[in-house]
């Protein structure tokens, strides 16, 4: 008989808490997250009283764990000491916030029409951020700038045109707000704005309406978090396979009006190939399409005026998505590569033959070493005996240079024998660019290493060290220039504007395309001595972008435009395709009810 | 660092570093055990190992080239196979082959060389530490001036004794032609590129891939003349900008993060082939380089050439020059190995770069006293009292210095010992006989000499006279043009002698090194030099010779005499040519012919000048630009079509200044 197939535990690398769906609106999600940070509360990097790297909660699979080398990693890294704190604002100063402006008939029509409203300031708050460097360090110094005057929660569809046509009606502004993880600054509020501004929350419209198996289809509202959405599915038998990074908090609406990036997305496409049907409220009424038809020829496709829109047209309320059976297995696993050009010429033959894994992700030597100064204290003396053989095989028999080495973690997924035989073929690809394998344990760590890589700037700014990710997409043949250049115009950047000690400046490559791949990079330097330091921040991460787009780099691969990358937009889509845009907004939205000035 | 190239108003301000003798090191210890020591440079950070084998294949195997091999065997229906055989060929004769033992060779014979030759050869430290540090963190392109065969030479031998990474260099194909001797340059790290290759697209991708290819890898320093040839004048010349397109592309590609330019001002207190090139311009064809002519030139050996001096100035990063400047981005749409032509701005970009970087090693050419008493002796045809020579070498200095020339005069000894030791060691061209100096020319003809020989002798005197007082002129040039338009000038409104300086500027802009597209810069600067020497005043308005200035700008205007006046023979010439198509190549004979003939009539006296072929190519060039010559291309041939009336006003307005 054949063997049980192994029992899916979905995402295993980190351990997940059941974490009760919002079903009201009072228990909104600030009582269980930072306010001033990212993630869980309970869940945080710290050094103890000894001096060791812990991290806190249980939600994770790190939960708990001590991790012996992070100190030293994080000194001799950015040339900081644990003596020199900068701990954040312990909590928000709720006179600190402005007074709310309300449009009063506006909010009574809304409480006529059953909406649920507040305006407490520490929900107003919660939700006039994203997660750029620049906001949550002013939150951690206590600083509150223009924040929405009222948060509304619709519960369905109906709700939202309600919502919209009071809008129109009373000429207030609307900020849709999915899970609050942009990194664009796509949900501050503009300064400009004198109108009333009200943050619309889809957490309430959470629910997953009906599942084709027919079709492998599922209708879902689109406020419903990634995480929640994968669970519910995978109670069914079935996920979408859409994984981003920010899965445990960001909203399916979120990812139609970003056009976001899934890590699996090499099985289950990124979201434009997921997305079948899409409802969007926008102050011209209700925009979708009359049938679910796979693919249609009926002039330009109107998803893609929704998809990366932004939340400047409307909101979007309602999608249809692919579906899939879930994976009978999954198996992650690693390579070791001599140097960063072996792993990307490796990376490029398996988009070649287009044998890409679910996922595969190549880190450079910076990023390889942090995963290394991320290992949790090992048990056993055998254990610490292996990983020092390990490391002597790889560096003295193999003879890879410690300084160049870099890894690519991977992820398969599918029948047994056939992940087995896939497995296979890419490490062969790898042998033939001196590729090792170096297990499953790193490959899991890898993908780990995302999830809490977020939680770790919030420990970075408790000790001078500030930093942000960025990304791009980029043609093959362009890809090692650019990561060389990008890093390198941020060192010489960062020494120019004052930073007394380099700075971390990495990348690593998280997708492979036919045509292309999608770099990733990670940027943090140590602030002390600096009369400014968020100003140095944001125009060496401006310098690097404009480096990027020299090297023939995108303005954005998943991450989208917001405010913060505005000023390039022309350049990136033309005069004419700018004007494009701007006409379907003037179309869609005459009155800029949909007013957070994103993209154009 | 983009400031090096926009040097301070004052160059006199500039900070310059010391110079240290690096020949006094080798007579104190053995050539041999020097030529022989542990050579370990530092190298190119991000350097990928490249053995010379593997990097012929990866030239070879380049896209770009592979791409236009491609192109090339469709064009001309060629096997495929057939042209890359042909590519292969080329790049064998290009091709470097850097061995250590010739590099070894090579310092322990240029050791006895060099220390026969000079008395010293001075080096910055400072700069080559500076060049130490680019080395290692960039691609580095090293740029020197160019008046000796000397030049490379000296260099790979610099740069061996501090350790540095060996240069490959451009070197032009008539080398190649001397056997062991261009084998041997081969070995020691020159590559070889043929003069002109302008249509063959195949050796244009060969030759580019293969300097690119070193460039982005790292592979070793590049080091070409951008003045392109030896300037046989002292002056430096016009810069060509084809290589400098070529190593400056791969920044613009995003190839490589910067690349640093490194000038380097090569002087000599005499320069080796000093009477050659008089001739040369005179129309004596140059000696083909043969290995046995060198070994001829073993008579040189028994000379003294005094001091050398060598100063590598700071890098300049391309990557500064081109901030804001050029759109890196316009290279996304097309892949990179398909050739693109440049867009204007990166055109611009480097032509103005070649421009300034020409300007970077004129200021750190190390200047001798001589050059100041040469200019004294050629304004002073019937020589100068010895006292009066030095009090106006004296005066001269002072004026120099004030003007930022980067002047070798020691404090330290009295002017007469200064003046004593320039005119010894260039007693060929100078005579003191009774306690006067003059020009050593002869005055009466030799036995069985024509007329016609005794002036092309004398020509040969003043030319390589003049090809001393050229080096310094870069240091005059720009307060020359203002005082020649100053008294030209109807009035002494500044934008009146704006328009003066600015036609001389337009006129002469072949002739010295002027920016494109920087007159009035050169104009601002010259006000500020000349008022500073308290020679001009200037108010909002006006611009005023003042009571002292008189003898500077007097001087100042005959430093330029030879020139105006050499340029009006030029265009009296074209004007009195009958031929109706002149042959481009018929030119320079025809020009200088004419000249003699008016030297030998007696009706131009002074300006044997006007005989250099160097002023009047550049004269011409000059005037196509004005429009007064068309160049027209018929078939292989290219004639000039001279606008006569054109020609002549140009020629009576050079007589009015």
């Amino acid at each position: 008989p054949p063997p049980p197939p192994p029992r899916l535990r979905w995402r295993s690398s980190f351990e997940m808490v059941a974490d009760a769906v919002y079903g009201d609106a009072k228990i909104s999600r600030q009582d269980i997250m930072k306010w001033n940070g990212w993630g869980y509360s309970d869940s945080r990097f710290l050094f103890n009283k000894k001096g060791q790297g812990e991290f806190t909660g249980k939600r994770y699979r790190l939960s708990g764990m001590i991790l012996p080398s992070l100190k030293d990693w994080f000194e001799a890294t950015f040339g900081t000491s644990l003596q020199h704190k900068t701990p954040a604002t312990p909590t928000l100063n709720v006179s600190a916030v402005p007074p709310p402006n309300l449009v009063e008939p506006f909010v009574e029509e809304l409480k006529v029409a059953g909406v649920a409203a507040s305006h407490d300031p520490e929900g107003r708050v919660f939700r006039s951020h994203g997660h750029c460097l620049h906001e949550i360090f002013a939150l951690r110094e206590g600083r509150i700038g223009r924040v929405p005057d009222l948060v509304v929660w619709p519960n369905c569809h109906n709700d939202v045109v309600k919502i919209v046509e009071l809008a129109c009606k009373y000429n207030v502004c609307l900020m849709p707000y999915g899970g609050g993880t942009s990194v664009s600054s796509a949900l501050e509020c503009p300064l400009e704005e004198t109108r009333s501004v009200v943050s619309l929350d889809t957490s309430q419209m959470n629910r997953i309406l009906w599942i084709d198996e027919k079709n492998l289809t599922v209708h879902v509202e689109a406020g419903i978090i990634g995480q929640d959405l994968e669970r519910q599915l995978n109670e069914s038998g079935y996920c979408t396979g859409h994984e981003p990074d920010s899965m445990e908090f960001s909203s399916l609406g979120g990812w139609v009006a970003t056009r976001a990036s899934g890590m699996k997305k090499n099985i289950y496409g990124n979201i434009e190939d997921l997305v079948v049907h899409i409802k969007m409220v926008t102050p011209r009424g209700v925009i979708e399409k009359s049938c679910q038809g796979p693919r249609m020829s009926t002039g330009p496709d109107i998803h893609h005026f929704i998809m990366g829109s932004e939340g400047t047209l409307g909101v979007v309320t309602e999608v249809t998505m692919k579906i899939r059976p879930l994976p009978e297995y999954q198996k992650y696993g690693s390579i070791v590569f001599p140097n960063f050009q072996q792993g990307v010429s490796c990376l490029r033959e398996v988009a070649r033959q287009r044998c890409a894994p679910a996922s595969i992700r190549l880190m450079d030597n910076e990023q390889f070493q942090f995963g290394h100064a991320l290992k949790p204290q090992v048990s056993s003396i055998f254990t610490s005996f292996l990983d020092g053989l390990k490391k002597f095989y790889i560096t003295k028999f193999k003879g890879f240079e410690p300084h160049h080495l870099c890894v690519a973690t991977l992820l398969f997924e599918g029948d047994r024998e056939k992940v087995l035989q896939h497995e296979k073929q890419v490490y062969d690809i790898a042998a033939k660019f001196g590729g090792l394998a170096a297990g499953e344990d790193n490959g899991q760590r890898g993908y780990m290493l995302t999830f809490v890589i977020a939680y770790l700037r919030d420990l970075g700014m408790d000790y001078y060290v500030i930093g942000e990710s960025f990304e791009t997409s980029v043609p093959w043949d362009r890809v090692l220039d650019l990561c060389r250049n990008v890093k390198e115009r941020i060192v010489r950047e960062c020494k120019e504007r004052g930073v007394q000690f380099p700075p971390f400046s990495t990348c690593r490559v998280t997708q492979t395309y036919d045509a292309g791949a999608c770099v990733y990079f990670y940027f943090a330097f140590n602030y002390r001595g600096l009369a400014d330091p968020l100003h140095v921040y944001e125009r060496v991460e401006h310098e690097a972008r404009e480096e990027i787009l020299a090297n023939g780099g995108s303005l954005s691969h998943h991450h989208g435009v917001g405010k913060l990358r505005k000023e390039w937009m022309r350049e990136a889509v033309s005069t004419v395709g700018l004007g494009m845009l701007q006409s379907v907004k003037e179309y869609v939205d005459p009155n800029n009810i949909f007013g957070n000035r994103n993209l154009l | 660092m983009a400031s090096v190239l926009y040097s301070p108003r004052d160059p006199g301000l500039k900070k310059r570093d010391e110079l240290e003798d690096m020949l006094e090191e080798r007579r104190r210890s053995s050539d041999a055990r020097h030529a022989l020591r542990c050579y370990a440079p530092a190298v190119y950070k991000g350097l990928a190992p490249r053995e010379v084998s593997a990097l012929r294949g990866a030239v070879l195997q380049s896209d770009a080239l592979q791409h236009v091999i491609g192109q090339v065997s469709a064009e001309c229906g060629e096997r495929r196979e057939l042209v890359q055989e042909e590519a292969a060929h080329l790049l064998d004769e290009m091709a470097h082959r850097l061995r250590l033992g010739t590099v070894r060779f090579f310092a322990y014979v240029l050791s006895k060389v060099f220390k026969t030759l000079f008395r010293s050869v001075r080096v910055n430290e400072e700069g080559v530490q500076r060049l130490q540090q680019a080395i290692q963190d960039h691609p580095v392109v090293l740029l020197p001036s160019h008046r000796s065969y000397m030049d490379f030479l000296m260099m790979s031998y610099i740069l061996y004794t501090y350790d540095l990474a060996l240069p490959v260099i451009a070197a032009g194909m008539d080398f190649m032609s001397m056997k062991v001797v261009g084998e041997m340059l081969r070995m020691s790290g020159a590559f070889f590129i043929r003069r002109s290759f302008g249509g063959d697209k195949l050796y244009w991708a060969v030759f580019s891939e293969y300097v690119k290819t070193m460039l982005r890898t790292g592979y070793a320093p590049i080091e070409f003349f951008l003045e392109g040839t030896r300037s046989r004048t002292g002056k430096s010349l016009t810069p060509k900008t084809g290589l400098l397109n070529i190593v400056m592309e791969p920044f613009f590609k995003g190839e490589v993060f910067d690349i640093h330019l490194v000038p380097v001002s090569i002087s000599y207190d005499r320069i080796l082939e000093e009477s050659l090139y008089a001739r040369e311009l005179l129309g004596v064809p140059k000696p083909k380089e043969t290995t046995s002519g060198l070994l001829k030139a073993r008579q040189i050996l028994r000379e003294d050439y005094g001091v050398m001096h060598v100063y590598f100035g700071h890098p300049v990063s391309v990557r500064s020059l081109a901030q804001g400047r050029v759109k890196r981005s316009q290279y996304n749409l097309v892949p990179r190995h398909i050739p693109q032509r440049p867009c204007l701005a990166a055109q611009a970009l480097v032509g103005e770069a070649a421009f300034r970087l020409v300007r970077l090693q004129e200021q750190a050419m190390v200047l001798r006293p001589w050059t100041l008493v040469a200019t004294l002796l050629l304004q002073n045809p019937d020589g100068m009292d010895l006292p009066v020579l030095e009090e106006q070498a004296a005066w001269l200095r002072r004026l120099a210095l004030s003007f930022g020339a980067f002047l070798d005069w020691p404090d330290c000894k009295p002017c007469r010992e200064v003046v004593g030791a320039g005119l010894a060691l260039h007693k060929n061209l100078a005579r003191v006989s009774g306690g006067r100096v003059r020009l050593a020319v002869a005055e009466t003809p030799g036995v069985g000499q024509t007329a016609e020989e005794l002036a092309f002798d004398r020509a040969v005197g003043v030319l390589s006279c003049a090809s001393y007082r050229n080096q310094i002129l870069h240091v005059f040039i720009r307060p020359a043009l203002l005082s020649v338009a100053l008294r030209t000038a109807n009035s002494s409104r500044k934008d009146e002698v704006y328009t003066c300086f600015n036609f001389l500027w337009t006129v002469f802009s072949n002739e010295f090194i002027l920016c494109p597209g920087a007159s009035v810069q050169d104009f601002e600067e010259a006000c500020y030099l000349l008022g500073k020497c308290c020679a001009v005043q200037e108010s909002q308005q006006d611009i005023v010779m003042s009571e002292g200035g008189h003898a500077t700008l007097a001087f100042l205007r005959a430093l330029l005499d030879p020139f105006l006046q050499g340029y009006q023979v030029v265009c009296q010439y074209l004007c009195k040519e009958t031929e109706e198509n002149l042959r481009e190549n018929k030119f320079v004979p025809a020009a200088r012919n004419f000249a003699l003939q008016l030297i030998l009539a007696g009706v131009l006296t002074l300006c044997y000048e006007a005989l250099s072929s160097d002023l009047q190519k550049n004269a011409l060039a000059a005037l196509v630009q004005l429009e007064a010559v068309t160049k027209v291309k018929v078939g292989d041939q290219v004639t000039l079509k001279v606008n006569r009336r054109a020609a002549s006003s140009l020629e009576d307005m050079l007589g009015t200044f």
